[in-house]
């Protein structure tokens, strides 16, 4: 594939996403993986998780996070470039012009109906996505990886743990679970 | 040199906010209100208000927020520039680590272990907007369930499993919906 055409694919894609991702990082890290996973099938599911993984694991905002792994992966430092301007673009654009006028849009009828009902459609496209990874997960038959997933969704959505530490858990795990297993060969 | 305090101010948040968007939070109006003194509380509100409604990361919003009414356009860049650029480097850098090294066992197993807890930690997220769309809080009061939503969040999955539909296309639409039935004096 053209190098340019990548670029400017993943420029227009990002921006696109960006434009439209009300209600936190989440949201645009799953419009991210309906796009490039499921659409343009530039990466695997698979690869998507981690990408998201590294993109909560570092500090920061998880959406320019996630544009920066996306973009690095599929052009290297160019693409990280080209992902970060694009997601930056449409909230610079309208924060600089809605600070002006914002008491007339928050009591508009209209507005507050449209953004209401945007609410649940983005709940629906997490549950979709969720429905489809969840189901990925549980079809490896693995009892630790559904453990993992029950264990931390309790963790984030009841307990309201920090999900740094959940993921600095599960790193834990990871290599103890290597650790284990050399040991088991070596004996 | 006011360009220099808010490039400082937002690289601290910047660096400092693991966890993403709510996590960010109470650094950010330590920060700008209680440090700087650049916005007043009242003002502050105002700007979760804004960035609740439009698209894009909180603290990118904030940045722009406070760099355009501190120092014009010019101090929204800059406070942007801080703000992202932590994220840049550790992203890029730990990116280019796992492309590197992720066929490694070790990387492999925490990986393994990652992938379950990122799909849960995005149902966590699909909760907490459901909740907030169905009972305008954290908790379920079922004397206060809003059917309507309910209705627009099934519909809206029912096409995203059952239609080519793509994800941005649903929202619109679960979006201009509840707009319409507000119309209609339903909701």
């Amino acid at each position: 594939m053209n190098r340019k055409h990548v670029l400017w694919k993943l420029f227009v894609s990002t921006l696109y996403l960006s434009a439209f991702t009300f209600g936190g990082g989440y949201v645009i890290v799953t419009l991210m993986k309906e796009k490039f996973v499921d659409e343009l099938h530039w990466m695997e599911a698979d690869e998507m998780l981690d990408l998201i993984a590294i993109a909560q694991s570092a500090p920061g905002a998880i959406a320019v996070n996630g544009a920066i792994v996306v973009g690095y992966k599929l052009a290297g430092l160019i693409g990280a470039l080209v992902a970060i301007i694009a997601t930056i673009i449409p909230p610079f654009v309208i924060i600089s012009v809605i600070s002006y006028f914002y008491e007339l849009l928050r009591d508009n009828f209209i507005v507050s109906k449209l953004l209401a009902g945007m609410q649940a459609g983005v709940g629906a496209v997490i549950a979709s996505v969720v429905w489809d990874m969840g189901g990925g997960v549980v079809k490896q038959k693995s009892a630790v990886s559904d453990f993992i997933m029950l264990a931390a969704f309790l963790a984030a959505c009841v307990l309201r743990v920090n999900v740094v530490y959940i993921i600095l858990a599960c790193i834990a795990f990871g290599v103890l679970r290597t650790v284990l297993a050399k040991r088991r060969n070596a004996a | 040199m006011i360009y220099l305090q808010l490039f400082l101010s937002f690289l601290q948040i910047g660096a400092l906010s693991f966890g993403g968007g709510y996590a960010a939070m109470p650094l950010i109006e330590a920060q700008i209100v209680t440090t700087h003194s650049w916005l007043t509380m009242t003002e502050f509100a105002n700007l979760v208000t804004i960035a609740e409604m439009t698209p894009g990361p909180i603290a990118v919003n904030a940045a722009t927020f406070v760099g355009t009414k501190i120092a014009g356009v010019p101090g929204a860049l800059v406070a942007t520039a801080g703000c992202i650029l932590p994220a840049c480097i550790l992203v890029t850098l730990i990116a280019k680590l796992y492309l590197k090294y992720r066929n490694l066992s070790v990387l492999q197993s925490v990986l393994g272990s990652l992938r379950p807890a990122v799909v849960a930690m995005i149902a966590s997220a699909g909760v907490t907007i459901l909740l907030s769309a169905f009972w305008g809080g954290r908790t379920i009061v079922p004397a206060q369930t809003n059917y309507l939503m309910i209705g627009i969040f099934a519909l809206s999955f029912l096409l995203l499993r059952k239609t080519k539909l793509n994800a941005i296309a649903v929202m619109v639409l679960a979006g201009v919906l509840n707009l319409l039935a507000g119309l209609c004096g339903i909701g």
